[in-house]
């Protein structure tokens, strides 16, 4: 039922985006028609595949390396209080640097390739997830803590027993953000400089006027995001069933 | 109802004996020089106000406050406490992501011990005795709030150890379910050093050995009253009725 809405909602705008391109004529190198937009997906499927495979190797990789440099140093800082002292400051100022500045010298040290790409999706998804793990494994009730001592736990059996999964469900909402804003990384690093994937093919449309193969990109990419949200959300309620609010979108109609 | 169940280990029984213990806060003493002497095998209970301090005192027996100087608990046979106790709070402190089975066999858990046939085997008896039979693979969130307590109180004789200590476990529980589980505890407690804290003068003499009454500013344990007959008392026993009048008196005195 919920896909059916959200299916009917896309299916209005567009009509709408359609009706707006016919009504008022604007010419298709300012916006394409949606059927346009899917004439252009269909001829330039294979370009459209070729990149895209790129885009979606970076968004993978820069996932998967993100999250685990983050559970690593959240790990650290929350098992080391000399880890935590000198390194959370270093960690807050970091966030300052506006990570999108960093991707010209990316590109310089890391070359055009998939490196540096990949390496600023890492960058933009290390943050969200160090601290929502970190702040997880901050906040565990006191009771368990307790009881733990009172059981003769060793520090060690405490966070990998109770501090640990009790961080999970925070873990998890750091990883959605992570998967949400992975391929702004990935498409950036594209735009600096590169020869490959679908933020490549977008600027150059975009200067060959080809805007309706601009937005056919932009529909892969969306298709992307939507589709890794989806799945990491999904894995998440797989592996946290015991999670209380396993179904907050749920609203009562 | 039940066989009786063995301890795995028979302890002899153990008494602490609690001297010259003290506590400020914020420059006020909650109490000084305060005496409180647990009997071995038997059911000590603490009574009192909130915020006398008695929560506090079972903490520092417990190891879980720092005792302030000069106060010194000392058990019968002169072995240090750490290591020899079970502890049961008021919230029922179950990990969500386990099982029923799983918690009562946290203390193995948290210890890193092998989970033998034997331990598994003992902690369904023991889920049977508390009336749970059956529900070993269930998540704690499908307990009710009585049903959740059961099973800590299934873990804490899990942990088989000399000295019980109990800080108001039945306070967040609705009057019937309490009963009932005041019967339950009351039973399978039996022959155990047990320190329990509570505010209800009811649920004292019917579970309590011994009841001790902690009052005033600061703070002193008045002498022992030992109701007469065996724990778990009736509910209308006209000499409870009796001696509870005589404890709110105590307790307002």
């Amino acid at each position: 039922m919920r896909i059916l809405r959200a299916l009917i909602t896309l299916a209005v705008l567009l009509g709408v985006w359609q009706a707006i391109v016919l009504l008022t004529g604007v010419p298709r190198y300012i916006l394409p028609a949606p059927l346009a937009v899917a004439d252009a997906l269909q001829r330039q499927a294979p370009l459209l595949i070729q990149h895209g495979t790129t885009t979606l190797i970076e968004i993978l990789l820069g996932l998967g390396l993100g999250v685990a440099l983050g559970s690593v140093s959240a790990l650290t800082l929350a098992s080391f209080r000399t880890a935590r002292r000198w390194l959370m400051p270093v960690l807050v100022v970091s966030q300052a640097i506006p990570v999108f500045a960093l991707a010209p010298l990316l590109v310089l040290w890391l070359g055009y390739g998939m490196a540096s790409k990949i390496a600023m999706a890492t960058l933009i998804i290390y943050f969200p997830v160090t601290t929502a793990l970190f702040d997880g494994l901050r906040r565990t009730e006191a009771g368990w803590l307790d009881l733990a001592r009172t059981m003769g736990a060793s520090r060690r059996s405490v966070l990998w027993h109770i501090r640990l999964p009790a961080a999970l469900p925070a873990f998890g909402s750091g990883v959605r953000v992570a998967a949400a804003v992975a391929p702004i990384g990935a498409v950036i690093g594209e735009w600096v400089g590169s020869s490959s994937g679908l933020g490549y093919l977008m600027l150059h449309a975009n200067a060959r006027m080809q805007i309706d193969l601009l937005f056919a990109a932009l529909a892969v990419l969306g298709v992307f995001a939507v589709t890794l949200y989806a799945a990491v959300d999904a894995l998440i309620r797989w592996a946290l069933p015991w999670q209380p609010d396993s179904h907050p979108a749920q609203e009562k109609d | 109802m039940n066989a009786p169940l063995r301890p795995e280990t028979i302890h002899a029984p153990l008494s602490v004996t609690v001297t010259g213990a003290r506590l400020t806060y914020g420059g006020v003493a909650l109490f000084s020089d305060l005496t409180l002497h647990i009997e071995a095998g038997v059911t000590t209970c603490l009574l009192g106000p909130s915020g006398v301090g008695k929560t506090t005192l079972l903490r520092m027996v417990a190891g879980l406050a720092e005792p302030e100087p000069p106060t010194s608990i000392l058990s019968g046979d002169g072995a240090p406490l750490r290591g020899r106790i079970a502890y049961m709070a008021q919230q029922d402190l179950l990990l969500p992501w386990l099982t029923v089975l799983d918690n009562v066999l946290l203390g193995a858990r948290m210890r890193g011990e092998r989970r033998t046939p034997a331990l598994v085997e003992r902690a369904r008896a023991l889920l049977e005795r508390v009336g749970l039979a059956g529900r070993e693979k269930d998540r704690p969130a499908t307990l009710s709030g009585g049903q959740r307590q059961r099973v800590a109180i299934a873990r804490t004789l899990m942990e088989d150890k000399p000295l019980v200590l109990m800080d108001e476990p039945f306070s967040a529980l609705d009057a019937l379910t309490r009963l009932r589980l005041q019967d339950v505890a009351a039973d399978a407690l039996a022959g155990r050093t047990v320190l329990m804290v509570t505010h209800d003068p009811l649920e004292a003499l019917r579970i309590g050995h011994r009841v001790h009454v902690m009052t005033g500013r600061p703070a002193t344990v008045g002498p022992a009253l030992e109701p007469p007959g065996l724990p778990p008392r009736a509910v209308d026993d006209p000499a409870l009725l009796a001696l509870q009048a005589e404890l709110l008196r105590r307790l307002a005195g």
